[in-house]
């Protein structure tokens, strides 16, 4: 128990006015202020993060993320060696996707260089990019009930397809998880026709998969209490708070970068951007329950289109190239929200500045104002509803 | 969406006295950017928020351009005495000459922009600090755009840019004890390698030099590593 000033109000107080701060909460004065540190290894975090939490009761009334415990410099490792070099270690970042994380620092670069991407590799990065989508958005989901209390089953629902879909990356690229599998101007190697046989009767079975999980969960009782009306943003504070994602598309903002930008081929295929409400913990999952039919649209369109050809333009160099002085921001939809790749080129091997823009990073901006006023136990629910990966978040 | 220097001519009209410099990008992104002079740097965000609709500041993040020394050639013209049969004479003579300039560096603090209500996007800011050693201080846009609150606090953890008016300016990724800024180009890792329990080659031979320093320096060679809690 401590006085009830904390340190951190010393320092903010109410000298700023004017910025979305989180409001500041005065303790009720029974029984006095309770801070707690939850983590670097409370369960719930999925890796090691701190969150410092004062307490008033069961009620929270500061917290305060602290990071870096998993920060290895991957942005300063990037600068020392060639583009392709840091291919690898894009894996590496969120790892539950890391396709989706070669592809956006492939886009950064190709934006740099002016690479060419042939059509046949652009479909297999949709395919590649929309499973990864669903591992994720599946196993989110997961977590997220397993934190609410229910124990192993929904997870292990999800990540029986989970385990189907990884089969799919191993048999392509080689590896379950780390897959390295895109290059500057195309993806490494083809597909070959029973892969892609494989992967339609894999897509084939997801539709029935997502009715099974939806309906398992959707109208639970405990998980509606649990979830509803919990962890509300407000779409203006997500918006300025630069959150993205199914997290802001959950408080009911229009803005999903397929659509935006259509970087690759989005542009050719037909799917919708569910929105949500409320933009409270059910609306989150919800979103990312609808998020899994319009990734299985997508898929089967392209599967459907896929042309035969080469997978990476004959003319593309992918190793030892110099790219002209100057810099390009790319960025994707990535599961969790945008991910972006800024790079700065002084016309050497190696980039000059590499910067990843993590999206778990900064939807956790917003996460004190989330929790403020909530009880204790729906941190972990809120925390659990942005969906992280510790790795993207420290680099 | 508006080209840069659209923007730019309608920032100087909002804003009278900002200064507003187009930096061209010669990559074929074609992603220009403006720099801005730091002093009026909050009005003008404020009415690129509010004015040009760019709601949603997407990546802030830090560039380190270290002191560059640069060594020219420069053609001199001067006059030689010569002696030349028992006789002074003067001649013209050009000689090509080295002469070394310090070009001073600085540290810089870049902000990827879009609107989320227009769909339009990148516009790209970037602000200069003086020096990257005493003078490395720029206003703070948090108050404008609360997403650049943790990236912020990340630059100054790396890079050690200053952000005057930021509600909670403190290190992101790194501890709190610890001194330097290790994204700066300039940055040299400790040598002390609590990480590498059983060094070897070259890494053998720097652990015992930083182990013969250490001996003599005592507790303040430690405190140099920047790892002192």
């Amino acid at each position: 128990m401590t006085d009830a000033k904390l340190e951190f109000d010393a320092a903010v107080g109410a000298k700023q006015e004017g910025w979305n701060r989180p409001p500041v909460m005065e303790p009720s004065g029974e029984g006095g202020v309770l801070e707690l540190a939850m983590g670097p290894h409370h369960p719930s975090t999925h890796g090691v993060f701190r969150m410092d939490v004062a307490l008033d009761g069961e009620r929270v009334i500061r917290l305060k993320p602290v990071f870096g415990y998993l920060h290895r410099n991957h942005e300063k490792l990037a600068e020392g060696m060639s583009y392709l070099g840091s291919m690898p270690f894009t894996d590496r970042l969120d790892y539950i996707c890391s396709l989706t994380n070669n592809w956006a620092y492939a886009l950064a670069v190709e934006k740099l260089t002016g690479q060419e991407v042939p059509e046949r590799a652009e479909y297999l990065r949709v395919i590649l990019g929309e499973l990864t989508r669903v591992v994720n958005h599946a196993s989110s989901i997961g977590f997220l009930i397993q934190e609410m209390g229910a124990s192993g089953t929904p997870l292990m629902y999800a990540f029986r397809e989970r385990e189907k879909i990884l089969d799919l990356f191993e048999a392509l690229t080689g590896a379950r998880m780390m897959c390295n599998y895109m290059r500057f101007g195309g993806c490494r190697v083809d597909a070959s026709a029973a892969w892609l046989e494989a992967t339609r009767k894999v897509v084939a079975g997801l539709p029935g998969f997502v009715d099974e999980f939806e309906q398992l969960l959707r109208s639970n009782e405990i998980l509606m209490a649990r979830c509803q009306g919990v962890g509300i943003l407000r779409p203006d504070l997500a918006v300025n708070a630069g959150v993205t994602g199914p997290l802001l598309r959950a408080s009911g903002v229009n803005y999903d970068i397929r659509k935006v930008d259509g970087y690759g081929i989005y542009n050719r295929f037909k799917f919708r951007v569910p929105l949500g409400d409320h933009g409270d913990v059910y609306d989150r999952f919800m979103i990312r329950m609808l998020e899994l039919r319009e990734s299985i649209k997508i898929l089967e369109q392209a599967l459907k289109e896929i042309p035969v050809g080469p997978v990476m333009d004959a003319k593309a160099k992918i190793r030892g190239f110099r790219p002209k002085a100057g810099e390009a921001y790319g960025r994707i939809e990535a599961p969790k929200g945008e991910l972006g790749f800024y790079l700065i080129s002084d016309g050497g091997p190696n980039p000059y500045r590499y910067r990843v823009r993590p999206p778990s990073l900064i939807n956790l901006t917003i996460l004190e104002d989330m929790c403020l006023g909530q009880n204790v136990a729906d941190v972990v629910l809120i925390f659990g509803s942005v969906d992280i990966v510790l790795g993207e978040v420290d680099r | 969406m508006k080209t840069v220097e659209e923007i730019k001519a309608a920032i100087e009209a909002a804003v009278p006295d900002a200064r507003v410099e187009i930096v061209a990008n010669p990559s074929v992104s074609g992603q220009h950017s403006l720099r801005l002079t730091p002093s009026r740097a909050i009005e003008v965000a404020t009415f690129l928020r509010d004015g040009l609709k760019f709601d949603y500041l997407s990546n802030v993040t830090g560039v380190d351009w270290p002191d560059k020394e640069i060594a020219e050639k420069v053609k001199v013209t001067r006059e030689v005495t010569k002696v030349e049969d028992g006789v002074e004479q003067t001649a013209q003579e050009t000689v090509e000459e080295t002469r070394k300039r310090v070009e001073p560096g600085c540290l810089e603090a870049v902000y990827h922009l879009y609107s989320m209500s227009l769909k339009q996007g990148p516009l790209v800011l970037r602000m200069r600090t003086l020096n990257r050693t005493d003078q490395a201080e720029l206003p703070s846009l948090t108050p404008v755009w609360r997403s650049a609150e943790f990236q912020e606090r990340e630059i100054w953890d790396l890079y050690g840019i200053v952000f005057s008016g930021h509600p909670d300016l403190r290190r992101l990724l790194m501890w709190d004890g610890f001194k330097d800024h290790p994204m700066r180009r300039d940055y040299v890792e400790p040598d002390d390698f609590e990480y590498e329990p059983t060094a070897h080659d070259d890494v053998l031979k720097r652990a015992e030099a930083h182990r013969a320093a250490h001996a003599t320096a005592g507790a303040a060679g430690h405190e140099a590593t920047g790892g002192e809690q």
